[in-house]
């Protein structure tokens, strides 16, 4: 019976021939990836003895740098710990910090045809490197991290065959924003994604869609392997790796077209994204108090040229807080190089140091009470970004910068060419 | 035999209101007190110890962090929902909540009502009508270390964590 890329990834994971949904697998971790968040008291565990120390990655990202002395002192932990176990992959504040999917993207570790698990429910952005990477709790980390296993419940998988070229203003975002709205959940299934407008999506769009998997509840989120995909990760780590494609008879759930060449701008309504999409326009006009561009689905290069593109020569409108947060440091400074951030800055906007920051509502651009924000990350969830008051809309980078120039919900039409 | 008092939520009940950004790494009790603040304030002091969380389609969407813990905390007995989300079923394994899926019992109850669950027949029926509804099976493995307390007992019996 064929299998899909995933089924092949936890065959080869757990040395049975073949898998199928409905299967309980207990696989071996080929990546444990730990947070700063590992390290809190109320999370973390009195650890013993670490299965392989080589496996594991640390990764500050949530609160970076320490907006109070709780963080700092679980960040203190953590560097002990990571010190007593010998781990070398360890990404602590400067150079190398960043949002863990985003820095396990700049340097290679989410292997094609490998199994990662992380503590946090965006770890399927690492999907889009052919990888089965998926977000677990504080408890299965631990037990990863001592036992070097996991088990994973398997269900079916709905497959996307996408075509088409995306038009000009419109964003991988977007793309989402269309899956939701149209399908809505994806809960207790996979979902892979491929087709030939793969060749036109870049390693940055493939992991915005990965990463919002998890918005769809979708299980685990897996690209099919490409050559653009091979010579991206073997240009960042030198391991061996196998990719794993899909068969030609593997069975899916439901198989869907997707002309990304039909797709316009959408924005989704505050607290929920499922079946919540509408077109810009419907909500066109609605005050903003701030706009954030940022998180592991919208904080890569890409989506900070895009910012950039749009608010060259304008200004952020008065009243609104326009905050953008790359991904890790290596995007701030490729950002800074490529001129972004100047663009950006002159514009009004701040440009913070990479963290998951705003996103979780945890520092560095929290919503006060009835406060309207047009973000372009994760969650839209009631309360997510701050005061359970505020009213959060979720929309592409390209929507984002344009509606912080104009300080309302703006088509990103209205400044496509730029002015600068 | 469980049986208890049914509380009644809706469709994709996400882990950010169960446990608010703003306690993500508060204490547990903390934690305990903060359960949907959002969305239904002052169910904490509601809701007493043995009863029982009734939940819609995709029940504990959302994030990783340990929402499950805070409602074992409540002392909930179970809960029962449409579906449950993947993530947050883990975290139910893994830290002794019983939380599963029961097709129909949305429907089937009130608020108020009595809701027996019988684990080993996987089998859900109200006390009140009288209706019975299957329960989805889950492997043995899982439903013993989701009984029995969760993961944490075994680390520490293999010597891999040290007891807290």
């Amino acid at each position: 019976m064929g299998m899909t890329a995933l089924e092949k990834i936890f065959a080869r994971a757990s040395g049975a021939k073949s898998v199928a949904p409905g299967d309980l697998v207990v696989v071996n971790v080929d990546t444990v990836v730990m947070l700063d968040s590992s390290f809190f008291p109320s999370v973390r565990r009195e650890v013993v003895k670490v299965h392989d120390p080589r496996k594991v990655a640390v990764i500050y990202d949530h609160f970076v740098p320490a907006p109070d002395e709780k963080a700092a002192a679980a960040q203190a932990y953590g560097r002990a710990f990571a010190r007593r176990f010998g781990i070398e992959r360890f990404h602590d504040v400067g150079p190398d910090q960043g949002i863990s999917h985003a820095v396990v993207a700049d340097h290679g570790y989410a292997l094609p045809g490998s199994v990662l698990v992380c503590s946090d429910s965006h770890t399927c952005a690492s999907g889009a490197f052919n990888c089965a990477a998926r977000g677990i709790g504080a408890p299965d980390m631990i037990y990863a991290l001592t036992t070097g296993q996991t088990w994973f419940q398997l269900g079916g998988t709905v497959r996307y065959d996408l075509s088409g070229r995306l038009r000009a203003g419109v964003s991988a975002k977007d793309v989402f924003l269309h899956l939701a709205g149209t399908y809505g959940d994806h809960a207790n299934c996979n979902i892979e994604f491929g087709g030939p407008a793969l060749a036109d999506l870049g390693i940055g769009a493939r992991r915005t869609l990965a990463a919002m998997g998890a918005e769809l509840s979708a299980e685990f989120v897996t690209f099919e392997p490409d050559q653009a995909l091979i010579d991206y990760v073997k240009a960042r780590n030198p391991a061996p790796f196998e990719p794993q494609y899909p068969d030609a008879e593997a069975r899916y759930l439901d198989r869907r077209r997707v002309d990304l060449g039909a797709i316009e701008p959408l924005v989704a309504r505050p607290d929920s994204v499922i079946r919540n999409s509408v077109a810009v326009g419907a909500v066109a006009g609605q005050r903003i108090d701030q706009a954030f561009i940022g998180s592991c689905a919208n904080g890569s290069l890409d989506d900070l040229a895009e910012a950039a593109r749009i608010v060259a020569g304008r200004k952020v409108a008065r009243g609104v807080r326009f905050l953008v947060t790359p991904g890790s440091q290596r995007v701030y400074a490729a950002a800074l190089k490529a001129g972004h951030v100047q663009t950006l800055t002159e514009a009004g906007a701040v440009v913070t140091a990479a963290t998951c920051g705003a996103c979780f509502g945890g520092h560095m651009g929290v919503l006060g009470p009835n406060e309207v924000c047009i973000t372009a990350s994760t969650r839209n969830f009631k309360g997510r970004m701050g005061a359970a008051s505020a009213r959060i809309f979720m929309a592409s980078p390209a929507t984002v910068a344009a509606s912080a120039i104009a300080g309302s919900i703006v088509h990103p039409g209205e400044f496509a060419g730029g002015r600068a | 035999m469980i049986a208890g008092r049914v509380w009644k939520f809706g469709d994709d009940i996400n882990t950010d209101l169960m446990l608010p950004g703003s306690v993500l790494y508060a204490s547990e009790e903390e934690q305990k007190r903060a359960v949907f603040a959002a969305n239904r304030p002052g169910w904490v002091d509601q809701v007493k110890p043995g009863d029982v969380l009734v939940g819609g389609r995709n029940f504990g969407m959302g994030s990783s962090r340990p929402a499950a813990r805070s409602l074992r905390n409540l002392g909930l007995a179970c809960v029962l929902a449409e579906s449950i989300n993947g993530l947050f079923f883990r975290n139910a394994v893994n830290f002794g909540l019983i939380a599963l899926a029961c097709p129909g019992v949305h429907a089937a109850c009130e608020e108020g009502d009595r809701l027996e669950l019988a684990i080993a027949d996987w089998r859900a029926s109200n006390a009140r009508t009288g209706v019975a509804l299957a329960v989805t099976p889950i492997p043995e493995a899982l439903l013993k270390l989701m009984t029995g307390g969760g993961i944490y007992p075994h680390l520490e019996q293999r010597g891999l964590i040290l007891p807290r």
